[in-house]
């Protein structure tokens, strides 16, 4: 399916992203929290594992950039360590959970009948099953296999709202004639979901993943509570923040950098989110905007073209005014 | 101009702006509106969506939201209602000045009886007790000719259809005997048919009340039919008004020209109609000069400078810097407008020994009536589609008429489905559609295209153009290089630019995104295309053009149309062969010309004489048959002839003659050039 996607979709929705500022910006500083995680560890000869018995619970100093926490660990080591677990769970549970919530639920709405009852019934048990009790039971087994499990297992537990969502919004675009219009026209059904059915459902989908971001990276803390996932003295962003909450008052530096690392994160996706939205919904005003100039020029053209007599139609300049 | 004892309402310089939302641009939807209304007068409004027609009637009642600011004047026998307290104006609504909406459901509140909504309305202004209102309510819903108004009284708004809606909705405006009767609309959304019999409702409420009436519609039809003088809309300005029969004859303002010229009429065949060019302007920061210049052929450096006033002798203004040549010269409309030439018809030949492109015989389908929310039990049947014959040949267009709920869209999606019919059989390209293998249905979607009638809800908003004209070269597989070869030629084929691909739906005019459909249906080079209505939600100026555009793709591509329009007109200048459907039935087929001219069936004579001509002089001398009552409802099966509960034939026959109709349904006679079903048609 891929081999023949939309090509001219692609390329102006491409075009359009990199004319969005918040685009550019989010998506520079992921870039940079991307750089500041995996080659910031090199600035410094402490380890994240390292202990300084000489200096517990320092403020900032040339010889600790973020002050140390309570053993004695140096907080700028452990807040890039948790950046760089935190950035990839963040991104790929986000990416993950709403990739299979598209999915599902745009199958089960658009093809009806079974195939809807039995992935709805799969999305509800899964939502009543207790999935702490779940995790608990199978992440003996997993302990092992890594990281890449324990993001698979994340993005399991957190997709089927959406999935109900998305599946409510296909059934009603499924009735809608330029769904039908395909499908009269021969095209095959997988084809209609991805070309006409999710991209009018982006606007919702691309919200719900940023917000997934923030949510995957906290909802990390809690498994470790289960002795899955990130252990000591391993860190992410969400056992730094978790663990430096009750000292944040005395000792701000253990909360703060961890706390602020992760808000300028979420606020980062969050941009490049609001961008990707725009740039999917043509008629969404931010990286369109023709500036009043060219509108003036192109109308003065029309009407000149117009009044030479020239037939046909000429272009819509009307569409700031009518839409 | 004097103010006599005669003028009831004058409106002078109207101004209504609309605060731009989101740092837009103020929309100035009214620009300097005069209007005179005398007393006892039918005013007609006329002009394309958009043109302020609707703000003008909303502001004289002060009914226009909060973000619009109004100015001028508006004076009701000599008493200013622009900024009067909205208590007085609430008084003087319903009282003095009655309002009938295009929509009736939303002007009745859908929990309450329709007799206490209207009781009510009388209460509000006169002191009458309870039951006097009720009587007086029974009076009007039988004054607008509601069957059993006692029983009426008590029904729900739902339960109306839309025709009886729209005559309570005017019961309720006429229940305190206004002086004005504003009516934005009433018929857009109803039949043929039943307009008729809501227009012969307006004129009796009229009559009996002795109200003017102020009649705002888009169709010069209408406009034609009950108007004594006509004011023309355009782009918030009146550009021109006229006693009817002036304003038809001898239009001096080169847009009603256009408009005139652009109309297909019941009444003519064939011939290019006349499009005017381009789009009405967007009513932000309009550039200076006449309005109507980019798209006018008469226009001059001198019509840019400053906007033409509305001026004239003797009742017959214009807005135009050439108004006294159009008055000197009278020139018809494909004089004055480049008209494009089309290929010259087919000659004709024997049908029969064309290639058969579609034949559809006896197709049936019903829908089942299920009841129960957890449980859903099947209660009854809709027979939507219950005897339907078509025959479409090579080259030829076959319109296929009828009502709302005749079951029009069933038939099409029934044939689009290219699946085994319930009952009857399906033959595309002389391939019977219950025989089909998997593969060759797909392969024959590429002969078989449709296009829908909304432009902006069938293209996909996410998708730029270029795209959705791909799609169903990509669904039957094309190489990628013809696809992007083909979609510059399939733009310029139908009147776009190639340019135009990279650009959005939302970024065209309703009558471009049509043409983007036509593309898109062109793309694989189909045999037959199927036309939903293609043309009925554009404005006449720009419906135009699309119908010039597909009479030269027919000619030009050898192309086959199966053309569904309510608009009989349309029809009749667009198609070779017409179907009309009645209750899910055929009733009567044959050649256009001779439909038209000779009809046998009773239905398809009221039908065509229902049909407003945009000719005040041939409408006066027009008889027009009007239907009793709404059509059957299809969930029950009648026994004998579908139409016996309406027809006007039926009514004169003997008794004899009536128990065939009431025993036996008339069949068609489907091997005839021109059949109809019905027992005397005639022949
Ligand atoms: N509440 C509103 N807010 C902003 N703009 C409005 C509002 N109502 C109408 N307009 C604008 O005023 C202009 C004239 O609208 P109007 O409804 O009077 O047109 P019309 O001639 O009645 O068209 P139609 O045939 O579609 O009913 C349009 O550009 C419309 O967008
Ligand atoms: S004033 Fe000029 S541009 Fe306007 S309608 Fe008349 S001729 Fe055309
Ligand atoms: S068969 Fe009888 S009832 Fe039916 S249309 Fe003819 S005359 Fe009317
Ligand atoms: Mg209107």
């Amino acid at each position: 399916m891929a081999g023949d996607a939309p090509r001219s979709r692609g390329r102006l929705v491409l075009a359009r992203l990199l004319a969005s500022p918040g685009v550019v910006i989010g998506g520079g500083i992921v870039v940079l929290l991307f750089l500041l995680a995996f080659v910031g560890p090199y600035l410094t000869h402490w380890k994240y594992t390292d202990i300084d018995y000489t200096a517990l619970r320092q403020p900032p100093s040339a010889q600790h950039w973020f002050g140390t926490a309570g053993l004695g660990q140096d907080v700028y080591a452990q807040t890039l360590r948790g950046l760089q677990k935190s950035l990839i769970i963040g991104l790929l549970v986000a990416l993950l959970s709403t990739c299979l919530a598209g999915l599902v639920g745009a199958c089960a709405g658009y093809f009806g009948g079974w195939t809807d009852r039995l992935l709805i019934f799969f999305v509800d048990l899964m939502l009543v099953f207790p999935s702490f009790l779940i995790i608990t039971i199978v992440s003996p087994r997993l302990k092992n296999s890594g990281w890449l499990a324990f993001v698979v297992l994340l993005a399991a537990f957190n997709w089927m709202i959406t999935a109900r969502v998305v599946r409510s919004m296909t059934i009603s675009l499924k009735e809608r004639e330029f769904v039908r219009a395909a499908r009269f026209m021969g095209v095959r059904p997988l084809r209609i979901i991805w070309r006409h059915i999710l991209p009018n459902c982006a606007s919702y989908l691309i919200v719900d993943a940023t917000i997934a971001v923030g949510a995957a990276v906290m909802n990390e803390t809690m498994l470790s509570y289960f002795g899955f996932g990130v252990q000591p003295p391993d860190v992410s962003l969400g056992t730094l923040i978790a663990d430096g909450t009750d000292s944040a008052p005395t000792y701000p530096w253990m909360f703060y950098f961890a706390a602020g690392l992760l808000v300028l994160f979420v606020l980062a996706v969050n941009l490049v989110g609001d961008g990707l939205r725009d740039a999917l919904d043509p008629t969404a005003a931010a990286g369109r905007r023709p500036s009043r100039r060219t509108l003036r020029a192109l109308r003065r053209r029309a009407a000149a073209t117009a009044a030479v007599g020239s037939r046909g139609t000429p272009p819509a300049l009307d569409a700031e005014g009518t839409a | 101009m004097t103010t006599t004892a005669t003028e009831l309402l004058t409106v002078r310089d109207l101004r209504v702006d609309f605060a731009g939302a989101r740092g837009r641009g103020t929309v100035t939807a009214v620009r300097g509106v005069d209007l005179t209304l005398r007393r006892g007068e039918t005013l007609g409004i006329v002009g394309e969506s958009g043109s302020g027609k609707s703000v003008t009637a909303l502001s004289v009642l002060g009914l226009l939201p909060g973000t619009a600011a109004v100015h001028g004047s508006v004076t009701l026998d000599g008493r200013e209602l622009i900024g009067l307290p909205p208590g007085e104006l609430t008084r003087i609504r319903g009282r003095r000045i009655a309002m009938v909406f295009q929509d009736p459901l939303s002007a009745f509140t859908p929990v309450y009886r329709i007799g206490d909504q209207i009781a009510e309305a009388v209460r509000a202004h006169q002191k009458t007790d309870k039951t006097a209102a009720r009587r007086r309510a029974a009076e009007l819903l039988d004054l607008v000719g509601i069957p059993d108004p006692q029983r009426a009284l008590d029904s729900f708004p739902h339960e109306f259809s839309g025709g009886m809606r729209q005559r309570a909705m005017i019961a309720m405006a006429v229940a305190n005997e206004p002086d004005i009767l504003l009516a934005d609309e009433p018929t857009t959304a109803l039949d043929v048919t039943i307009q008729a019999q809501v227009l012969d409702v307006l004129r009796t409420a009229q009559r009996e009340t002795g109200a003017a009436l102020v009649l705002v519609s888009h169709d010069l039809g209408v406009i034609a039919q009950m108007a004594d003088r006509v004011a023309v809309m355009y782009a918030g300005r009146v550009v021109e008004t006229a006693p009817v029969d002036e304003l038809f004859g001898a239009p001096r303002h080169p847009y009603t020209l256009g408009l005139i010229g652009a109309v297909p009429r019941l009444d003519r065949d064939g011939g290019p109609l006349v499009p005017i060019p381009g789009n009405p302007p967007a009513l932000v920061d309009l550039p200076p000069g006449c309005p109507f210049a980019p798209r006018c052929p008469l226009a001059g450096d001198d019509c840019r400078t400053a906007e033409p006033p509305l001026t004239g002798s003797d009742g017959h203004q214009a807005a135009c810097l050439r108004a006294d040549r159009l008055a000197a010269e009278r020139p018809a409309p494909a004089d004055v407008y480049p008209v494009p030439p089309l290929p010259p018809a087919a000659r004709p030949v024997d049908r029969s020994r064309l290639p058969q492109v579609l034949r559809v015989t006896g197709l049936a389908k019903t829908f089942p009536v299920l009841k129960g929310t957890v449980v859903k039990r099947k209660v009854g049947e809709v027979y939507a589609v219950d005897g339907v014959h078509l025959d479409i040949r090579r080259g030829e267009t076959l319109g296929l008429v009828g009502e709302s709920g005749s079951g029009k869209s069933t038939t099409l999606f029934e044939i689009l489905g290219l699946t085994a019919p319930e009952a009857g059989r399906i033959e595309l390209l002389g391939q019977d559609t219950a025989a089909l293998s998997r593969e060759a249905v797909h392969r024959l979607r590429a002969q078989l295209q449709i296009v829908f009638q909304d432009p902006m809800a069938s293209l996909d908003p996410r998708l730029p153009i270029g795209d959705i004209i791909a799609e169903p070269l990509q669904a039957q597989r094309a190489p990628r290089e013809r696809i992007a070869a083909l979609i510059p030629e399939l733009l310029t084929k139908v009147g776009l630019e190639p340019a135009h691909a990279a650009r959005y739906p939302h970024e065209f005019s309703g009558g471009q995104r049509q043409r983007v459909s036509i593309a898109r249906a062109l793309a694989v080079s189909p045999q037959l295309l199927v036309l939903d209505e293609p043309v009925s939600a554009l404005d006449v100026s720009i419906q135009a053009g699309v119908l010039n555009l597909l009479q030269e793709l027919k000619a030009t591509l050898d192309l086959s149309y199966l053309f569904v329009s309510h608009d009989l007109s349309v029809i009749r200048h667009l198609a070779d062969r017409v179907s009309v459907m009645y209750l899910g039935r055929t009733v009567e087929q044959g050649p256009v010309a001779e439909v038209f001219t000779t009809a046998r069936h009773p239905y398809t004579r009221a039908l065509l004489s229902a049909v407003p001509l945009p000719d005040p002089a041939a409408e006066r001398g027009r008889t027009r048959i009007l239907l009793p009552g709404d059509p059957p409802s299809p969930t029950s099966r009648p026994v004998g002839c579908a139409f016996r509960t309406r027809c006007p034939l039926y009514a004169t026959l003997g008794g004899e003659q009536r128990s065939r109709c009431e025993q036996q349904a008339p069949a068609l006679d489907t091997a005839a050039e021109h059949g109809a079903a019905c027992h005397w048609g005639g022949e």
